[in-house]
């Protein structure tokens, strides 16, 4: 007898609650991202997938010194100098292994020429093992670019050295 | 006679084929609605609003491997699925789902066979269904089928007497057993039976998401527990006719609810058939909130309650009718 008043109590007093707690989360937006055709614009400081900087005539930044990867907690970069055509050295072989890389982003901050960056890219999951290693042509960024080349790197080198989003 | 073979054969192709697609899109609102009440999307792949989504389920399950383990019973492992799927689609062959029409100059009946015991007939086709269950459970050689199986026999004779004692009610008052004349009897919105019986309607309600093994009952299934239950040991569209089954059932329920407490396909101004539709459909909606709102219960839980509570009010309530409908 009592637990059938307590079931009845429940269907006519607990059970509407409930129902409309429900109720109440069919009309919310949904929090699940619609990912691949939808994406999360990343934070500005993501460490994401590295790329390689240029000058403004398409040179490239990187003079091979190596302190990034001396700098690299994970060894993940391996490089060789050569000369290019002025007798400038630059990078011949310039490869990051982004399955050991942890993106702490030590190899930006030890950069003297500006020339390395953690991008906003974090879609290079693979199949294969070897294509984890990205070499410098595939991390140079295309020149011309497609965007204000100085307005994306005032922004690249005030975002290194913290300046805050002020003036020009 | 030619006529009246061709015109039920029509019927049946037309019930059988929108009662198997409905059952597949029962999967998709399912999971769509489901998802919503939990904040995710839901299928969205396979065509717009992954509409499609059923089709590919389907065409998936079909190509399956068919795997039948070794030491299973041959004969009923291959009967259970059939016996769970058939009396699901049976059920359909006595629901009224329009007005009647004339067509040709022939007056249609809106049902496949309109029997004067049409609801002694769900009831007594309805029970079938746990058959399948439990020889599904008992034929895989597999405990934890067998564990599905037993207590889905245990649960199904627990709430299969509360279940046929819920609508008494509603045949005392009306005094018939044929679906039709049920619907003709409740012409109006104030003359349907779920503000007779609201009790009956509950109980109603209760038992028969215990029947159909659904949330928060479904202990047959009990996936953190028991991997699958009875169809653990299933694959490709053997597995596929269970959840047919499973989904028809419900249908089935939602159907004979709409007919019994509802009014069936009577409503104004929209065509008979749309109101049918909508009355199922939002006992389906239903179905698919109850699953999302309360959580499962436990064993004990479960029985105490069928034998406890809904019983008792059952009776109660069938009594209470019966001596009403003396005065």
């Amino acid at each position: 007898m009592k637990e059938i008043i307590k079931a009845l109590g429940n269907v006519v007093f607990k059970m509407p609650q409930g129902f409309y707690v429900t109720l109440k989360h069919l009309f919310k937006k949904p929090v699940t991202l619609d990912y691949p055709r939808k994406k999360k614009p990343m934070a500005p400081r993501y460490h994401g997938r590295h790329y390689l900087e240029r000058y403004d005539d398409g040179t490239e930044r990187c003079v091979c010194c190596g302190l990034c990867a001396a700098a690299c907690p994970a060894d993940a970069i391996y490089m060789e100098p050569e000369e290019n055509e002025k007798g400038e050295r630059r990078a011949k072989v310039y490869e990051i292994n982004l399955l050991r890389c942890i993106f702490c982003g030590f190899c930006e901050e030890a950069c003297p020429e500006e020339a390395i960056f953690l991008g906003q890219d974090y879609e290079f999951s693979s199949d294969n093992r070897d294509s984890f290693i990205w070499t410098k042509e595939q991390m140079l960024v295309v020149h011309p670019r497609k965007d204000n080349p100085f307005k994306q790197l005032y922004r690249r080198v005030r975002k290194v050295y913290g300046v805050t989003d002020k003036g020009k | 006679m030619l006529e009246i073979v061709l015109i039920s054969a029509v019927k049946i192709v037309v019930v059988i084929l929108v009662v198997l697609t409905a059952c597949a899109y029962a999967t998709y609102m399912e999971r769509k609605l489901l998802a919503h009440l939990q904040h995710r999307i839901g299928p969205s792949y396979a065509g717009p609003y992954g509409l499609l989504q059923p089709i590919a389920d389907g065409i998936k399950l079909i190509f399956k491997e068919d795997i039948v383990p070794n030491n299973v019973e041959k004969l009923t492992y291959t009967l259970a699925p059939i016996i769970s799927f058939v009396p699901a689609m049976l059920i359909f062959a006595v629901v009224p789902f329009a007005a009647d029409a004339t067509l040709f100059g022939h007056e249609i009946k809106m049902v496949i066979s309109d029997l004067n015991i049409g609801v002694l007939f769900i009831f007594a086709v309805a029970s079938l269904g746990v058959y399948g269950i439990v020889l599904a459970g008992w034929s895989s050689g597999s405990k934890y089928s067998l564990m599905g199986g037993l207590r889905s026999s245990a649960q199904m004779v627990s709430y299969e007497v509360s279940y046929g004692l819920s609508i008494i009610g509603v045949i005392l008052i009306a005094n018939t057993l044929s679906l039709r004349e049920l619907v003709e009897q409740q012409s109006s919105v104030f003359d349907w039976f779920v503000w007779r019986q609201p009790l009956g309607f509950l109980l109603y309600l209760t038992c028969a998401i215990a029947e159909t093994n659904r949330l928060p009952f479904d202990m047959p299934e009990a996936e953190p527990e028991l991997v699958g239950g009875y169809h653990t040991e299933y694959s490709s569209m053997r597995f596929a006719a269970f959840f047919i089954g499973e989904y028809g059932n419900i249908l089935a329920v939602s159907a004979v609810g709409a007919t019994l407490f509802f009014g069936g396909w009577q409503g104004p101004y929209l065509p008979s058939v749309l109101w049918f539709l909508i009355k199922v459909f939002l006992f389906m909606f239903f179905y698919i909130w109850l699953r999302a709102t309360f959580p499962r219960f436990r064993y004990d839980q479960l029985m105490s309650f069928g034998w406890k509570v809904l019983l008792p009010l059952a009776l109660l309530n069938t009594m209470v009718t019966a001596a009403i409908v003396m005065l």
